[in-house]
């Protein structure tokens, strides 16, 4: 695997997404943002929101879905 | 804190478990015991010392001695009291004229073909022969035995065949045939206690003896896997630790814990002096309850190696040689570094990582220091490459980020279910105790690519074995779960009670869709379906299950996945919350509970509580004085990312070698080199060392005050023997750097940093030394509502509430094997080694593993042209290294095996960073490789061998 910022925090949010969309999904989605603003550390939210911005290339449906929920980072 | 060796009483038999009592008088005194105790220790118990040789009561009573004859009013005869049980109104004699004299008659036999060297012997004072001679009041010897097993010659100067020399050959302890009274105390120790059966009793009679199985073996190359049970079993000096003989007797023991796996055996350190004279299984430890294995009982040497660093060291850049310095100049080089550091990038900028081998109050210190003097949540610790997956998984679904049982529990299990653990090497204590359960007739089933010991051995044997394809962890226990739930064999009344109903319809839906039958899932995983079908319904219907896990289900890219999946199935039958059933991550080291407990993540305060939370932060704001940061911190994988990235440049590791125990070392190696301070706080120049700035030297669990918190959440004390030879214990040395950043902490002992923790943790509310001290140990959550501990969780209700089930969909690893890479690596471990070896392998551990071997079924080797004991080369999309080759069907054709003790080998060259969906623990369990002949050490292995080298350069203070 690549370890470019971006490749690595792209396949890291499918594969949370891709368990969560097992799951209703309501709960999904849920699930989904709060882990990312549980666990992810503010500068890898903002590579992640760097993605979103430049229209989410590469991230699966569900994560798209949630960005208005995850946490934007205060610009450090 | 130093008591006498007040030697344990031993009682001569095991105790009864009868609720029934029986009263029966001894010598004219009433004793009331339980039913089926034996005479022997009804009389121990009323203060009697009924005189015996071959009586022990950590094993079964024989009656082979006749020393211990009593008489029974009304019997007949003079029966052996260690084999005659109680019965009520019975009217025993422990001494009368016929007794004392049937006693120095069986006395005389034995000393007639003993060796009288009592005040050489090593076992001189600590002898029970000795004992026994002077308790019947032997005081000759009427007759001398023309045929012994003790005399080389007899006396025309003809060797005696009878004659066995000393057995040497385990590095730890030695056999000396001519001592053995033939009592079999050690035989049956070895299959009651180790449940090994290395040891057998040969021929009849007078030629009986004592033999390591076939007569050529001897001790070294024979099963014995060296648990010392049989050390500690026998009455002689005939089977004694080699530390005996060297130092003498000790004079005084301090009862501690193991510093080793996550069992967390009691033992008592046997000191003279402040010298380690043995390390002795502690009979009133409630993990072991006498047992251990060779790692806790005999591989301390590593704690006196020449290898231990004792002074601080600095450099300024990663390239030039150490320079020795003292604690002072070392702590200002550090502070005034990380200082610059965070002033320069930021506070983010830097960071901790906790060790599992320390203590929970240097874990807490260490994340304190992050927390409130760095002022950010960059903590980790190692549990995050081993068991993240577990406080995630049981988290969620239960409520607490623990096992649910003791170990006491396995005693009353019917069914066991292990997945991805390999408890005879990694956790043999609990091992033992399995055993035992299993040969009284509890049922076995194991989740495993490989055919590990449990699977099949002496007196055991698997009903099933699921030898799946690495990575399909989450497709079979589905596939369990899928017949549980089809079958219509779950436990609905549990379910309806205790987790939400509609929750668990949901689930039942999803699990019964037919992808996720055996049928299904057969290819897929390599399991054959009827197997998957017969281990569900054996779990479900067979009384008492439970499930014990380990590495093997968290180390992959669905870790936290299975984790869900296995407390779902426990759901689903009931067997949750009640002795012989539960969820039990089988940990790997020893303080890896201890130190997730105590806030080693870098989103959770001590306690499991999300820094989120502003009570939560309020608490720790208020006890500390700072501010607390709201967002997680950084994971090590992330602080690497960030490291490559430039944005972490400060590390502070303590009692961790994450260059060799992480995935990828290559990057890992490229995250390191990119930071500015990197600090290793540790015992030895360990790998990660190759590439600080600072070494502090650490102390070793002999040397400090603290507490382990073990597999069961049992908080057991750690003593101090002997002062540090580094001259500090290690929550000293993090005070020290702490303060000179300016924290003015002002601890003085170990006892006020768990205050601290109990203030502000609730699941530690009650705890303190004090009650440690009273208590021996004592199991979280101990607060209010459970003064005394907590053995069982989940007893009447979740901890969450409702147990939640959770979806568990299969989704294959992207790591997959194709054309350049047909063959799945997965790893483990093996008895005598721990973790990355740095302990063990500077211990005499070594005769048993002293490389890292790959094992390949014959098949794939063949059509490679591999050969048993070849050099191959094994590549991975990361990279490449060489070992040697072990040809095997312990593992099926497709799956290769190996463990990562030795640096040299580098297996996590090869392993990928890949990684829990859930909790960034690395998938290690699962490589695609490629392997093929090779002629010695990759580029790699070289390359690394010479950076290894010029960065260990030490100049010395007077240079
Ligand atoms: S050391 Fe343990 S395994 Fe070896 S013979 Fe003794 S009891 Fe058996
Ligand atoms: S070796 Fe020790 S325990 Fe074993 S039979 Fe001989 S005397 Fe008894
Ligand atoms: S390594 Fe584990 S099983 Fe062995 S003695 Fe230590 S705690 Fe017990
Ligand atoms: S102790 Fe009872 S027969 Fe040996």
């Amino acid at each position: 695997m690549s370890h470019d910022p971006h490749t690595k925090l792209i396949y890291m949010a499918n594969q949370i997404a891709r368990f969560m969309e097992s799951k209703p999904h309501a709960e999904g989605l849920e699930g989904l943002y709060s882990h990312i603003n549980d666990f992810w550390e503010p500068r890898m939210r903002t590579h992640l929101f760097e993605v979103l911005d430049a229209g989410g290339q590469g991230l699966r449906p569900l994560v798209v879905e949630a960005a208005s929920h995850i946490r934007r980072p205060v610009a450090a | 804190m130093k008591d006498f060796i007040i030697p344990d009483r031993d009682f001569g038999t095991p105790a009864a478990k009868s609720k029934q009592m029986v009263t029966l008088t001894i010598d004219g005194f009433a004793v009331t015991v339980p039913e089926g105790t034996s005479i022997m220790r009804a009389a121990a118990e009323a203060g009697i010392q009924v005189p015996k040789l071959c009586a022990t009561d950590s094993i079964d009573a024989f009656g082979s001695c006749r020393l211990c004859l009593v008489e029974i009013e009304g019997r007949n005869g003079t029966p052996a009291s260690c084999t005659t049980p109680v019965a009520a109104g019975l009217k025993v004699h422990t001494q009368n004229a016929k007794l004392k004299q049937l006693r120095r008659g069986v006395m005389e036999l034995y000393i007639s073909d003993h060796p009288l060297d009592c005040l050489t012997c090593s076992a001189n004072g600590d002898c029970e022969l000795q004992d026994m001679a002077g308790a019947v009041g032997l005081r000759d010897v009427r007759y001398e035995a023309v045929a012994t097993h003790f005399k080389a010659r007899d006396t025309s100067g003809r060797a005696n065949p009878q004659y066995i020399p000393r057995d040497d050959s385990n590095p730890y302890f030695s056999y000396d045939p001519q001592k053995c009274i033939v009592c079999s105390r050690c035989v049956r120790a070895c299959e009651e206690v180790q449940g090994t059966f290395a040891l057998t009793i040969e021929g009849r009679g007078f030629d009986s003896r004592v033999s390591f199985g076939a007569k050529s073996d001897d001790a070294l190359a024979s099963d014995c896997v060296s648990c010392g049970a049989c050390v500690a079993a026998c009455p002689t000096a005939t089977l004694q630790e080699k530390s005996i003989i060297e130092i003498g007797t000790p004079s005084h023991s301090v009862v501690t814990t193991c510093a080793y796996c996550g069992v967390g055996c009691s033992f008592k350190a046997e000191m003279r002096g402040d010298e380690l004279v043995r390390m002795v299984p502690y009979k009133h430890g409630k993990a072991n309850r006498g047992h251990s294995c060779v790692k806790g009982r005999f591989a301390y040497g590593y704690a006196s190696h020449k290898d231990r660093i004792l002074n601080p060291m600095i450099r300024d850049s990663i390239n030039d040689p150490w320079q020795e310095v003292s604690w002072p100049e070392a702590m200002a080089f550090t502070a005034a570094r990380m200082q610059g550091i965070i002033a320069k990038y930021g506070q983010k900028s830097v960071g901790v990582i906790t060790s599992s081998r320390c203590t929970n109050e240097e874990a807490y210190l260490v994340q304190k220091l992050t927390r409130a003097v760095f002022m950010n949540n960059n903590t980790d610790t190692c549990a995050r490459v081993c068991h993240s997956p577990t406080g995630y998984g049981l988290g969620q679904t239960l409520g607490t980020s623990a096992g649910t049982q003791d170990f006491d529990s396995v005693e009353e299990t019917d069914v066991v279910i292990i997945i991805g653990a390999n408890p005879t090497d990694g956790h043999p204590v609990f091992a033992s105790r399995l055993k035992k359960r299993l040969r009284q007739g509890a049922k076995l089933i194991v989740v495993d690519p490989r055919r590990t010991d449990m699977v099949e051995s002496p007196h055991i044997k698997a009903q099933h074995h699921l030898a799946l394809t690495p990575g399909t962890n989450v497709a079979v226990v589905t596939a369990l779960a899928h017949v549980i739930v089809t079958e219509g064999i779950y436990n609905e009344a549990f379910i309806r009670e205790r987790c939400d109903w509609d929750e668990f319809r949901d689930y039942a839906e999803f699990v019964s869709l037919p992808q996720n039958s055996p049928e299904a899932t057969e290819l897929l995983t390599g399991v054959k379906a009827e197997t998957v079908r017969e281990a569900a319904r054996l779990y479900a219907l067979g009384g008492n299950g439970s499930i014990y896990y380990g590495l093997g289900v968290t180390e992959h890219s669905q870790g936290s996945t299975t984790v869900i999946g296995i407390a779902n199935l426990a759901m689903m039958t009931g067997n949750v919350g009640r002795p012989g059933v539960g969820v039990n991550p089988l940990r790997g080291q020893n303080n890896v509970q201890g130190s997730c407990d105590m806030g080693s993540f870098p989103h959770e305060l001590p306690g499991y509580r999300h820094v989120k939370g502003e009570a939560v932060r309020d608490v720790f704001e208020r006890a500390w004085g700072v501010k607390i940061d709201n967002e997680p911190g950084l994971r090590i994988p992330n602080m690497l990312d960030a490291a490559v990235e430039g944005t972490f440049k400060g590390l502070y590791c303590q009692g961790e070698d994450i260059l060799q125990s992480d995935p990828d070392t290559k990057h890992v190696a490229a995250g390191l080199a990119a930071m500015e301070c990197v600090i290793v706080h540790d015992l030895f120049l360990n790998e990660t060392a190759n590439y600080a700035h600072v070494f502090l030297p650490g102390s070793t669990f002999l040397e400090k005050n603290g507490t382990f918190t073990n597999a069961e959440r049992r908080i057991n004390r750690v003593r101090k023997v002997m002062a540090p030879r580094n001259g500090y214990e290690d929550w000293e040395v993090t005070m020290m750097l702490a303060n000179e950043m300016g924290a003015g902490w002002t601890y003085t002992h170990p006892s006020q940093i768990m205050d601290e923790i109990a203030m502000t943790t609730p699941s530690f509310a009650g705890v303190n030394y004090e009650k440690l001290e009273t208590m021996g140990s004592v199991q979280w959550p101990c607060n209010e509502a459970a003064p005394e501990g907590t053995p069982l969780m989940h007893v009447d209700g979740f901890v969450r509430g409702k147990g939640k089930f959770i979806n568990t969909e299969y989704i294959a690893t992207d790591e997959k094997t194709g054309p350049r890479f047909p063959l799945l690596l997965t790893t483990g471990r093996i008895l005598s080694q721990y973790n990355v070896g740095a302990q063990t392998r500077r211990t005499a551990n070594v005769v048993w593993h002293d490389q890292d071997v790959l094992e390949i079924h014959p098949h794939d080797a063949e059509v490679r042209g591999i050969k048993d004991g070849d050099w191959v080369r094994l590549a991975s999309r990361s990279g490449d290294t060489t070992l040697r080759a072990a040809l095997t069907d312990r593992v099926n054709p497709g799956v290769v095996y190996t463990t990562f003790h030795h640096p040299d080998t580098q297996a996590n060259v090869i392993t990928t960073d890949y990684s829990d969906w859930a909790t960034n623990c690395p998938e290690y369990k699962v490589t695609a490789v490629q392997i093929s002949p090779s002629n010695g050490p990759s580029e790699w292995q070289e390359d690394y061998a010479a950076q290894a080298r010029l960065s260990r350069r030490i100049l010395s203070a007077a240079e």
